[in-house]
């Protein structure tokens, strides 16, 4: 009989959680991302090292360069996750486009595009100094809006990221430091938590 | 002992009424899809056994048309939270007893 009641709460905290949490995204993609950026700050690191001249412009080719190479950044990581999650998604039996998948991406693109196009406007005044902090800020405020519909560790990336777009600011000279470590090195650290801890079962 | 008995609710003494009691108290409303697809269970049976929950007032069923698909969603009642939050408090009760 008590086994019966033991296997009746497991129910209920499962269903619970798969009613209310996307558990399918792949923490590998998460790593990917990371990669991804750590080589894109790198290129970045190096068409600025190479730049003729003191300033570098908005017109300047090492400026559209280095935008050019964010936008692959952003496109590659994007692409990698869904094709991970869509993967992971199957194995476990869950379809990838339902009430909690829906709810979750929409949650993490509220505060992404606002800090998108946050970003922009900041660029068309002229703060540079503001884009890093500002893409970090919004985009941990981003995973921890998300977290509430998948799982937990994306919140303490959330938190993580938006810890360090507050330190950016305050060192706006390192913009590229920071950007590598929230974005490469926190993407790589927490991927690899969740990979270890939901996708090697 | 008898009262935690007591409180054991054979309404959601049943693997899918239990699972249809879980989804709708961590979410605000789920449609009928949803659930088939959470429970994985056919069309008739979710039916059923939703109609018994609302027979006992524990949720309620509310029927729409989007565009021109009919829609039928679940929510609970203020009185099916609390007989479910009792029900776990009961089995919780019970598996620490022994």
């Amino acid at each position: 009989m008590k086994d019966k009641y033991l296997q009746d709460i497991s129910e209920i905290k499962n269903m619970m959680n798969k009613s209310s949490q996307f558990i399918s995204l792949s923490g590998l993609s998460g790593v990917m991302a990371g990669i991804y950026a750590l080589i894109g700050a790198h290129i970045a690191n190096g068409l600025i090292e190479s730049h003729q001249g003191y300033y570098i412009t908005l017109e300047s080719k090492t400026f559209k360069l280095i935008v050019l190479t964010a936008f692959l950044v952003l496109f590659f990581s994007i692409a990698t996750a869904a094709i991970l999650t869509v993967n992971k998604a199957k194995k476990e039996g869950e379809k990838i486009w339902n009430t909690t998948s829906k709810r979750m991406l929409i949650n993490f693109l509220i505060p992404l595009i606002t800090g998108g196009i946050f970003g922009l406007l900041l660029l068309r005044h002229a703060y540079y100094g503001l884009i890093a902090p500002v893409t970090l800020l919004f985009y941990g405020l981003a995973c921890v809006n998300a977290s509430k519909y998948t799982l937990r560790d994306v919140r303490y990336l959330g938190i993580t990221i938006i810890i360090l777009g507050l330190i950016a600011t305050e060192f706006s000279g390192y913009a590229l430091e920071f950007w590598a470590l929230g974005f490469g090195v926190c993407h790589i650290l927490y991927g690899s938590i969740m990979y270890f801890k939901y996708d090697r079962k | 002992m008898k009262s935690i008995i007591q409180n054991i609710n054979k309404a959601f003494d049943h693997r899918i009424r239990l699972g249809i009691m879980s989804v709708l108290m961590v979410n605000d409303s789920a449609d009928f899809s949803t659930l088939k697809e959470l429970l994985g269970v056919t069309d008739g049976n979710l039916a059923s056994h939703a109609k018994a929950l609302e027979l006992e007032n524990y949720i309620e069923i509310q029927k729409q048309f989007i565009g021109k698909k009919p829609n039928t969603s679940y929510r609970v009642t203020k009185e099916g939270k609390k007989a479910f939050v009792s029900h776990i408090d009961a089995l919780e009760k019970l598996i620490q007893k022994k």
